[in-house]
């Protein structure tokens, strides 16, 4: 879809930004460009657009060399969203999203239409279309952003660091709402980040980039946690990288066990005769786990009580054993559960959050080891 | 006050003419100061030039400006187009600046979104970094019409100058009430042109009015 030949950017002082960049974005699926600043991520993704031309080698779209098309007719069929979002601040979110439709020549009343439509894909309320883009939270402007640059509805979208400058909370949200954006879509997306993290978690396939504009490695994520071409990629993805491969393994061998549960509210004797090995999960009325209670806080307490919320211990994270998309039920999420819970055994629900069973950490290393051996991790 | 009411239509007159002394230049300097300042902010040779000659403008005397334009130009010594001329170099040289200063203070981002989006140059100029300037444009527009307006009244010693021939009346016949009366007179006038332009900018650009609620 997207094809690098050769592409090299050298500036007039001699620095060279992208060198010999010769790298294949398939169609579909969000491709990641990760690397420090000066790396060349960005002036590669601007090559794409033509807002960088490269002073040797060609890019490609679709099959076709970029220089063949006049450069606003190229651009009106590619997404760009940026990290300052780039909003015009003199037109209103409706007719910001509407850009590139009135540009192709819609008439006003269709490419408003469109903007409706595309308010509500990103999950914005109508009434919004009317303000100005200063009178939005950054994070509701950076979701006008990706309105804007699929308005026309392009195979394309370049992603120019969208989410690094609204806060973690936010920018959570916003990857996830891209995750689900892109299963309904499906575009061919180009991300620059400098976060190996958002690489890991939003990309199908990631680039790693080193300074002078070499490309380091171009693989899947799990590949590039597991196998680093050397050492600037191992470092550059950091540390935990064993532990964060984990997140890459589907947890289907991971035996669920039984585990004990109380009712919030239910008689503190009752749960005494529940626990099973000290411990006990306490639900709610939806069987959705609340935290722990344990032997030891409800020794001494009278009988008769209700288990209440003083006697509940917090719980660790929750292991979902078949979540859509199969991100939280990997052997990373069914570890963490277990590490991170008091009685040292992970929560699993379901989809609906309620309480299936649990795991431990020493399920969750032997199914690595019986995968391991069956050959079905790569090492 | 006898002499207000005699004078009556001779002054409203005087008013007429002065406002037309004052806004045409106004907004012919306007039109051309806005290609020079979009020349200004492309390159920095002609940033450097333009800024530059148009400090000088300004500084020229405007009544050696009056006596020698005739000359330059080929106009009669009493023609209000001299006055015009003469005032249009002014707006031009005080706007050259506001316009450049105000394309300038457009976010690279946006223009380069608009890059991005697929405008081309003209279109981007147009619907993106002018209404963007309108609010710098405007306050440089409010100093020189003020300025236009204070400047008619010398082409008075020429015989072209508004309110300003009160002036002149009142010190040959040696009698202060119209030169009271054209000062006042004049001093009302740039304070409704003031208000007129800042009332004009604010509708221009209601995103502004958005942006001041929310923050």
């Amino acid at each position: 879809m997207i094809e690098f030949r050769a592409a090299t950017k050298r500036f007039d002082d001699g620095t060279v930004a992208v060198n010999e960049l010769t790298l294949t974005v398939e169609p579909g699926g969000i491709t990641m460009f990760v690397g420090p600043s000066g790396c060349g991520k960005t002036t590669s993704l601007r090559m794409v657009n033509r807002m960088v031309e490269p002073t040797s080698g060609t890019v490609l779209v679709g099959g076709r060399d970029v220089r063949e098309s006049p450069r606003a007719v190229l651009r009106r069929g590619i997404g760009y969203v940026i990290q300052q979002t780039g909003l015009f601040p003199h037109r209103t979110v409706l007719d910001n999203i509407a850009t590139v439709p009135l540009l192709s020549g819609w008439p006003r009343r269709r490419a408003r239409g469109r903007a409706a439509e595309l308010l509500d894909l990103v999950g914005l309320p109508a009434e919004l279309g009317r303000r100005y883009p200063a009178q939005l939270s950054g994070g509701q402007q950076q979701r006008v952003g990706v309105a804007r640059a699929l308005a026309a509805d392009p195979p394309v979208l370049l992603m120019d660091e969208p989410f690094s400058a609204v806060d973690p909370v936010v920018r959570a949200d916003l990857q996830d709402e891209l995750l689900r954006l892109q299963q309904e879509l499906d575009k061919t997306i180009l991300f620059v980040t400098h976060d190996i993290d958002e690489a890991i978690k939003l990309g199908d396939r990631v680039a790693v980039f080193r300074t002078g504009g070499v490309l380091a490695q171009y693989d899947e994520p799990a590949a590039l946690l597991g196998r680093p071409a050397d050492d600037f990629v191992a470092s550059f993805v950091g540390r935990d990288r064993g532990y964060r491969a984990l997140g890459f393994l589907p947890a289907k061998g991971v035996p669920v066990g039984e585990v004990a549960t109380v009712r919030l509210g239910g008689s503190v004797a009752a749960a005494r005769d529940a626990l099973r090995d000290g411990w006990a999960v306490v639900v709610d009325e939806a069987r959705r786990p609340v935290g722990w209670v344990s032997a030891s806080r409800l020794s001494g307490v009278d009988g008769e009580a209700a288990v209440s919320d003083e006697l509940v211990e917090s719980g660790g994270s929750l292991y979902e054993v078949d979540s859509p998309g199969g991100r939280a039920g990997s052997l990373r999420g069914a570890l963490d559960a277990a590490l991170s819970s008091p009685s040292a055994r992970g929560v699993a629900v379901d989809a609906d959050g309620a309480v299936v069973g649990s795991v431990t950490a020493h399920d969750v290393l032997r199914a690595l080891a019986d995968a391991r051996q069956a050959g079905e991790v790569p090492s | 006050m006898s002499w207000l009411a005699r004078n009556w239509p001779h002054i409203l007159d005087l008013v007429r003419q002065h406002l037309e002394l004052a806004g045409v230049p106004l907004l012919a300097g306007l039109l051309l100061s806005v290609p020079l300042g979009w020349l200004a902010n492309r390159s920095v040779a002609a940033r450097g030039l333009l800024l530059s000659v148009s400090g000088v403008l300004y500084t020229i005397p405007s009544l050696a400006l009056l006596v020698v334009l005739p000359a330059v130009i080929g106009t009669k010594i009493l023609n209000p187009v001299n006055v015009m001329v003469a005032l249009t170099v002014y707006t031009i040289a005080l706007l050259v600046r506001s316009v450049t200063d105000a394309l300038g203070s457009v976010p690279t981002h946006v223009v380069s979104a608009a890059d991005a989006m697929g405008f081309r140059p003209l279109r981007r100029f147009l619907t993106v970094e002018l209404p963007l300037a309108v609010p710098v444009v405007v306050a440089g527009l409010r100093v020189a019409a003020v300025s236009n307006i204070s400047l008619v009244s010398v082409g008075a010693l020429i015989g072209v100058g508004g309110l300003g021939e009160l002036f002149t009346d009142g010190f040959q016949l040696q009698f202060l009430t119209p030169i009271v009366v054209g000062i006042v007179g004049s001093v009302l006038l740039a304070l409704l042109a003031d208000a007129v332009l800042l009332v004009a900018g604010r509708a221009l650009t209601p995103w502004e009015r958005g942006a001041r609620r929310a923050g």
